[in-house]
């Protein structure tokens, strides 16, 4: 069978392969929530054995495979696998409710599934499921096939392969949208990435971000392509400050990537003032403001190793990028900029028709070049809402962020065009908050703002119409969402009221909504629940 | 280990949901796999416990495993305080 063999320079997959020939004795990953470690040789072996299981199951160039398992060392041999397979891997959270996992692999059509043991039951328990046939690998991971066959949508291109995965991300209307990338795209940006920073096999890289969130393209591949060592950092042990502060101290980690909430975490709670970080030399964060405060406190605490801010939405990967220097001012208020175009990519920026603004001025943030994505899965007409043509028939994708450039010539950031806000570097539409909530038979109206919050960064409120007995439970509604949404998605606060406020066109007053959150008895009607907004 | 249970009952309505029916939480209502607790509420209940048991805890042991519940809470609390 000779599907585990679709190797062409550029494809993300050849990193491994040629990593595995040049390092075979080198250790590729080690985990240490169970002291497993991996070389490059077994790496690169054991994800080929896995790409025949999966041709031998009928998956076929071209096809999706979804990836529903803890992060760990089987589960990075599995995303090669599936390269080495020709298809394209669709990672989520395993630990999502699994109607949107099951929405998610059936809006992408995937062939099959690579679930943990313990999830795998509840992707084939629907009858909408195609997914019936279950072969076990191992203690962990259950393979079903026997997936949709070619009903391809237009917007797929599935000529050899060339989409490397699908990334599923906040949708406005209640369904997540998945993110095409090529290899080329991610490739555009790995090469970047490499010429930069140039990382060597010597260095250690921590993999914070989970598989289904973009920041791991850079922890997986850039560290790959260069013989160096990824230090995994499972689901569990990403959540605690404490452990991280210890992984990024004790495990030699050179090179860290993650959110700023994650970062500030650690600083608040991670007891790291104790703790030697001596190997560190890049410290890398994306996703979200990182507060100034915070970010001058942390780079006085790892004075040593350079710092960078990587911008891009998931349709880009990385866009910009800007490098923090040693000493941020104490008077400093303004958040870094985001910098300047990344990844050989072009940016501009553009009022609401289109048209390049003068240097300085405000406007939308928009992107053109290699690393940018090749659509939406499914859904050309938001691929083409997402684009900007110029005059000289350009494709520019437009990114929904406001920015200006300074006087340095570098991009700041200055907020959203639309209802979208970023929470632990994840993005989330509120409007798809809003859908979980119509989900409950009780609610009658559901009305989702986000405010700035000094604790946790940004604060979800939903407030909500209820028509059942007496007042809702706080406790209740946080399950009923964490049972639709991600963990992320979950609201910090519900308010209760008669009826959400109007505006004169009738569409819900959602610049009333954010003056009345934390303003007790300001809605129609007392509020319910937790009023401290404790999240993070 | 009761009175455990009902400090620790009391400091997450206090803290997080002031508003709430008692009754809601339950001494097995899951509260990290459940969404009620995000990590950093979880992160300030670890240092609750700490400073109320006189305990430590380890990275390690800030885990779904130890916290899930009101139950679970109690048998950590009360492991550590007599290991």
């Amino acid at each position: 069978m000779s599907a585990a063999a679709v190797e062409t320079p550029g494809r993300l997959e050849s990193l491994l392969t040629d990593s595995a020939t040049r390092w075979p004795d080198r250790v590729a990953l080690e985990d240490p929530a169970t002291g497993e470690r991996v070389t490059y040789g077994e790496l690169d072996e054991r994800s080929t054995r896995y790409a025949r299981a999966l041709a031998e199951r009928g998956v076929r160039r071209g096809d999706r495979v979804g990836l529903a398992v803890p992060k760990s060392i089987d589960s990075v041999a599995w995303i090669f696998g599936i390269l080495k397979a020709g298809a394209a891997y669709v990672p989520v959270d395993p630990d999502a409710p699994a109607a949107r996992s099951r929405g998610i692999f059936v809006d992408c059509s995937v062939a099959a599934i690579v679930a943990a043991t313990s999830v795998a039951g509840s992707l084939e328990a629907d009858e909408d499921s195609p997914w019936l046939e279950g072969t076990a690998f191992g203690p962990n991971v259950v393979l079903l096939t026997g997936g949709a066959d070619d009903e391809e949508p237009a917007s797929a291109t599935r000529g050899g392969g060339t989409l490397a995965y699908i990334l599923y991300t906040s949708g406005s209307t209640g369904a997540p949208k998945g993110v095409m990338h090529s290899h080329a795209s991610a490739r555009a940006f790995v090469d970047w990435c490499s010429e930069t920073f140039e990382p060597n096999e010597d260095d250690r890289f921590s993999s914070h971000a989970p598989f289904h969130f973009d920041l791991s393209i850079f922890d997986l591949y850039v560290a790959i392509k260069h013989g160096a060592g990824i230090v995994l950092i499972g689901e569990d042990s990403g959540k605690s400050p404490l452990q991280l502060a210890e992984i990024a101290a004790d495990r030699g980690i050179t090179f860290w990537y993650s959110t700023p909430t994650v970062l500030r975490l650690m600083l608040e709670y991670g007891r790291m003032e104790g703790r030697d970080y001596g190997d560190l030399r890049m410290v890398f964060f994306a996703g979200e403001v990182f507060p100034i405060g915070q970010l001058r406190r942390l780079r006085r605490l790892w004075s040593e190793p350079r710092f960078f801010n990587l911008y891009g939405p998931t349709e880009t990967n990385v866009c910009t990028w800007y490098e923090v220097g040693p000493h941020i001012p104490d008077d400093r208020i303004e958040p870094v900029p985001i910098g300047r175009p990344a990844s050989g990519d072009l940016c501009r920026v553009v009022d609401p028709d289109g048209a390049p603004v003068p240097a300085g001025d405000e406007g939308e943030l928009v992107v053109s070049g290699g690393s940018v994505m090749l659509g939406y899965w499914g859904r050309p007409e938001r691929t083409a809402a997402s684009t900007l043509v110029d005059d000289d028939g350009v494709s520019w994708y437009r990114t929904g962020d406001i920015v200006r450039e300074d006087e340095a010539g570098d991009y700041v950031f200055l907020g959203r065009r639309d209802r979208m806000v970023k929470r632990r570097g994840y993005r989330v539409e509120l409007g798809e908050i809003e859908s979980a909530l119509y989900r409950h038979p009780d609610i009658v109206e559901a009305g989702v703002v986000a405010t700035s919050d000094d604790e946790s960064g940004v604060a979800i409120t939903a407030f909500l119409a209820w028509a059942g007995d007496g007042s809702p439970s706080a406790i209740m509604l946080k399950r009923h969402c964490a049972g639709n949404l991600p963990a992320y998605m979950v609201p910090d606060a519900f308010i209760a009221v008669e009826s959400l406020p109007k505006t004169s066109t009738d569409k819900i007053d959602y610049q009333r909504l954010e003056r009345d959150v934390g303003v007790p008895g300001r809605g129609s009607d007392a509020p319910v629940g937790a009023q401290r907004r404790e999240s993070g | 280990m009761s009175d455990i249970q009902s400090a620790v009952k009391s400091y997450l309505l206090e803290e997080f949901f002031p508003d709430e029916s008692p009754d809601a939480l339950e001494d097995s209502t899951p509260l990290i796999s459940s969404g009620i607790l995000d990590s950093l509420s979880t992160i300030k209940l670890v240092s609750f416990l700490e400073e109320r048991y006189g305990i430590q805890f380890e990275a390690h042991e800030v885990s779904r495993e130890n916290l899930d519940t009101l139950d679970l809470i109690a048998e950590t609390v009360g492991s550590k305080r007599n290991g």
